[in-house]
């Protein structure tokens, strides 16, 4: 494991490329700027959190990303692996199959049969602590559980990046900081790219490496932060002064983008 | 089983749960009980009201003599009822063919949607009865009849199924869609099991009006054709003032078509029961 390994810029930045948004703009309509020229590296092994306000575009330059829309301006480039998982903010489960068909999903999707994949499965559902939990329907887990499964979903097929939409936006706090821990834990495992949409200054400081901050109307990048600070964080981060500097430079950073006075 | 346990099994029950507790047994049985004295009592009144007025049994009968003759008359009224319930049950199979199938091409196809939707509502707001003569001309009276009821019974299971059909969740959509699904694996793991409550309801209400359809053209077939339906045996009987056979009949259709919800309900329960909101029990 790289946890005892220090993370400065440097390193951040040594990270092998993997995709790239070229001066990526969306119109929708004649003059719904929703997101204007955005550039951004995604490296491979990057955490990046898009923060912003409401309206940012932040959900569009994910779906961009995703490519269930196109960009009318600039380009997207893919220069490693293209291969997705996608969490919603919703869990988003069939709730006519069980969790392990749910998990089962992006492999069947590929004409995969659920027994030649059933260690893959299983794998994932251990990840992300579900174990024993293969045959339970979804309306009987709670919605930490659910997430948990959704997330599973998005890493069966270990894929090279992963796009999460302020998936735990709708949960409470303690499930919030639970998942918070174990995603990096996860993450770390299969040693994924996670772009992470989050409007909680906190999470984004607690999970990222990078901090993209956004402004709305139009929606743009405004800064980029580097949040160099070794993984694995644990809680003894999050009560950490480090953790406090980053999170108030953030926050600062923020209420730029928002054109409020620091 | 510890002390503790033993102890809070013998405390005495909060009042508030034991009177929740009372209240449920006391719905389980009256949900049977009291429709059951209602009918009783309403037949009671009916024999009442003809032995008190003296009325004759060939304009009111008594309901003893309405069970006598079901029972005299079992064996002409249930082959009439097989009959009947024969093309219901036919009509309903090609309802759900041709309505899911339909429903299926629709969401395949928005000009084929477009095209057509217009018309499955004009052919579903026109009466059956002012159509039946119609077709009852073109046609031998069994599929004549089979026809009329599925007209009425198709429009239901098509538009809850269409409905359905794009009811998907949009989340969901957008993931076959990042997992590049063909559009066969959309249909068969996303679209029809979203479907599914959705078409089951209309299959409740399409399996009363397959029966009724079927009915509905027995009558505008008349005893001119070679039916020998329900509703022939019920004008049969009314030629020949045998009122008590005319309201076995009735009995019989009242039943038959009790039976038919009953058991699309059972289907729509066994194939629900396990994930949708509407076959789960709330706790309290």
């Amino acid at each position: 494991m790289s946890g005892t390994e220090t993370l400065d810029a440097a390193t951040i930045s040594a990270r092998p490329p993997l995709m790239r948004l070229d001066q990526v703009g969306k119109t929708f309509g004649r003059d719904v700027v929703a997101l204007r020229g955005m550039a951004l590296d995604v490296r491979q092994g990057d955490f990046i959190s898009l923060l912003g306000p409401s309206g940012c575009g932040k959900s569009t330059a994910l779906r961009l990303i995703a490519g269930l829309i196109h960009p009318s301006a600039g380009r997207i480039r893919w220069d490693g692996p293209q291969e997705l998982g996608v969490v919603f903010q919703e869990p988003t489960l069939m709730p006519w199959a069980t969790v392990e068909d749910n998990v089962w999903l992006p492999m069947r999707l590929k004409h995969r049969s659920k027994a030649s994949v059933k260690a893959d499965i299983a794998e994932a559902l251990e990840l992300v602590g579900l174990t024993g939990f293969e045959g339970a329907y979804p309306r009987e887990l709670s919605g930490g559980m659910k997430m948990r499964v959704s997330i599973a979903r998005a890493m069966v097929t270990k894929p090279s990046l992963i796009l999460m939409d302020e998936p735990f936006a709708a949960l409470d706090e303690i499930t919030r900081f639970k998942l918070n821990n174990d995603l990096l834990a996860m993450k770390e495992k299969i040693g994924c790219t996670v772009i992470f949409v989050t409007h909680s200054v906190f999470e984004s400081v607690f999970l990222s490496d990078r901090i993209v901050i956004m402004a709305a109307r139009p929606g743009r990048v405004i800064e980029e932060l580097t949040v160099a600070e070794p993984y694995p964080r644990t809680e003894v981060f999050r009560t950490s002064a480090e953790y406090a500097a980053h999170c108030r430079s953030a926050s600062e950073a923020l209420k730029r983008a928002m054109g409020e006075p620091v | 089983m510890s002390i503790a346990d033993e102890r809070l099994a013998e405390a005495p029950m909060d009042p508030e749960e034991a009177a929740r507790q009372r209240r449920q047994r006391r719905d389980r049985i009256g949900r049977w009980l009291v429709p059951l004295v209602v009918g009783a009592l309403a037949i009671w009144g009916w024999d009442r009201i003809v032995v008190v007025n003296e009325i004759p049994h060939y304009i009111l009968p008594r309901p003893g003599l309405v069970a006598k003759t079901l029972w005299i008359d079992w064996a002409t009224l249930a082959s009439s009822l097989i009959i009947t319930l024969k093309v219901a049950c036919a009509a309903l199979l090609a309802a759900i063919i041709g309505g899911v199938g339909i429903a299926v091409l629709f969401t395949q196809s928005r000009w084929l949607e477009m095209a057509l939707y217009p018309y499955a509502v004009i052919l579903q707001v026109t009466p059956v009865i002012s159509i039946a003569p119609l077709i009852l001309i073109y046609m031998d009276t069994v599929p004549a009849i089979i026809l009329c009821a599925w007209i009425v019974a198709f429009f239901p299971i098509l538009s809850n199924t269409t409905l359905g059909l794009n009811s998907t969740d949009h989340n969901l959509r957008d993931l076959f869609t990042i997992y590049g699904a063909t559009r066969w694996q959309r249909l068969r793991f996303l679209q029809l099991p979203s479907a599914l409550p959705y078409f089951l309801g209309g299959l409740r209400i399409a399996g009363g009006l397959s029966l009724i359809g079927a009915v509905v053209a027995e009558f505008a077939a008349g005893t001119g054709g070679m039916g020998a339906g329900l509703a022939f045996r019920i004008l049969e009987a009314g030629y020949r003032l045998n009122i008590p056979r005319m309201f076995a009949a009735l009995f019989l259709i009242a039943g038959a078509g009790v039976a038919i919800y009953a058991l699309t309900s059972f289907i729509s329960h066994l194939l629900l029961r396990k994930w949708h909101e509407s076959a789960i029990k709330r706790e309290v």
